[in-house]
């Protein structure tokens, strides 16, 4: 299994570079992560609302949200998520959030 | 032997950049699909343009794109004999039965679809051609629409990219 090293710790992500384990993840992980896969940093505070939200609707449902789902799930919009993570926000902000790619067509 | 015809080596798969979709049926099975894909494609982080042409033109217009429906006629697809197709109210009963599933699923409606797509940074164009063959004017169509366009502006659109047509 291919492995990566975030903010000093080696955790395990798959093929595409997606955690294999969530829990592997950290905070301080995030910012590093953002700038490997090309996410705008200093991740802002808006970033952090759409981060949180992946992690717990992840460990919630088993799946992190699409982009339809985290724009009805938050005061973000689908315009503004593509601001923050403009090349597929629900693809890399489950990336810089360290879970698995979301599952969903729409 | 000779072999004249030899078989090309495999292409090297290469990521989908950029897609062009066209959008020419009116019905919500000929709509649907090209914008889960349009979609899809903008959430995967390549680029896309829609491109609504003859009936798909119906997706963008104003005072069509809430009442399209799926054809009850020459529908395989449905399981039921065509006849029943015919009858008053088929296709509206069928509509609103996948209505609601699409409801169910919590996918948006069409109006609400194309506004998404094109929140998502893709391109929504309509093919002149077709606004001239059906007497439309700009103001017909929704406010999201980024251009009426010739078929040689979307050629120029699509260069390097894949092209799919619905």
């Amino acid at each position: 299994m291919p492995t990566k090293t975030f903010a000093g710790s080696t955790v395990d992500v798959n093929d595409e570079g997606f955690f294999e384990d969530p829990t592997q993840w950290t905070k301080e992980m995030a910012p590093e992560i953002a700038e490997e896969y090309g996410v705008p940093t200093p991740l802002t505070d808006r970033a952090w609302v759409v981060i949180d939200l992946m992690r717990s609707e992840y460990f919630d449902k088993g799946t992190g949200p699409t982009v339809r789902k985290i724009s009805k799930l938050s005061d973000v919009t689908t315009k503004e998520l593509f601001v923050l993570f403009p090349k597929g926000p629900a693809k890399l902000a489950a990336m810089v959030a360290g879970i698995p790619k979301p599952k969903g067509c729409i | 032997m000779t072999d004249s015809h030899p078989i090309p080596p495999a292409p090297i798969a290469a990521p989908i950049e950029k897609v062009s979709i066209i959008v020419s049926k009116g019905s919500l099975e000929g709509i649907y699909p090209a914008l889960i894909m349009a979609n899809g494609a903008r959430n995967e982080g390549i680029e896309a343009n829609l491109f609504f042409t003859f009936f798909g033109m119906d997706a963008i217009h104003k005072g069509r794109q809430d009442h399209i429906k799926v054809a009850a006629v020459g529908n395989p697809g449905l399981h039921m004999p065509t006849i029943a197709g015919v009858i008053p109210g088929a296709s509206a009963l069928i509509t609103k039965y996948m209505e609601k599933q699409i409801e169910k699923q919590d996918f948006p409606d069409i109006h609400e679809f194309v506004e998404m797509i094109h929140d998502t940074g893709a391109g929504v164009y309509a093919c002149l051609a077709s606004v001239d063959l059906f007497g439309m004017e700009r103001d017909d169509l929704i406010d999201d629409l980024d251009g009426i366009i010739t078929v040689g502006d979307f050629y120029d659109m699509a260069a390097g990219g894949q092209i799919i047509f619905t």
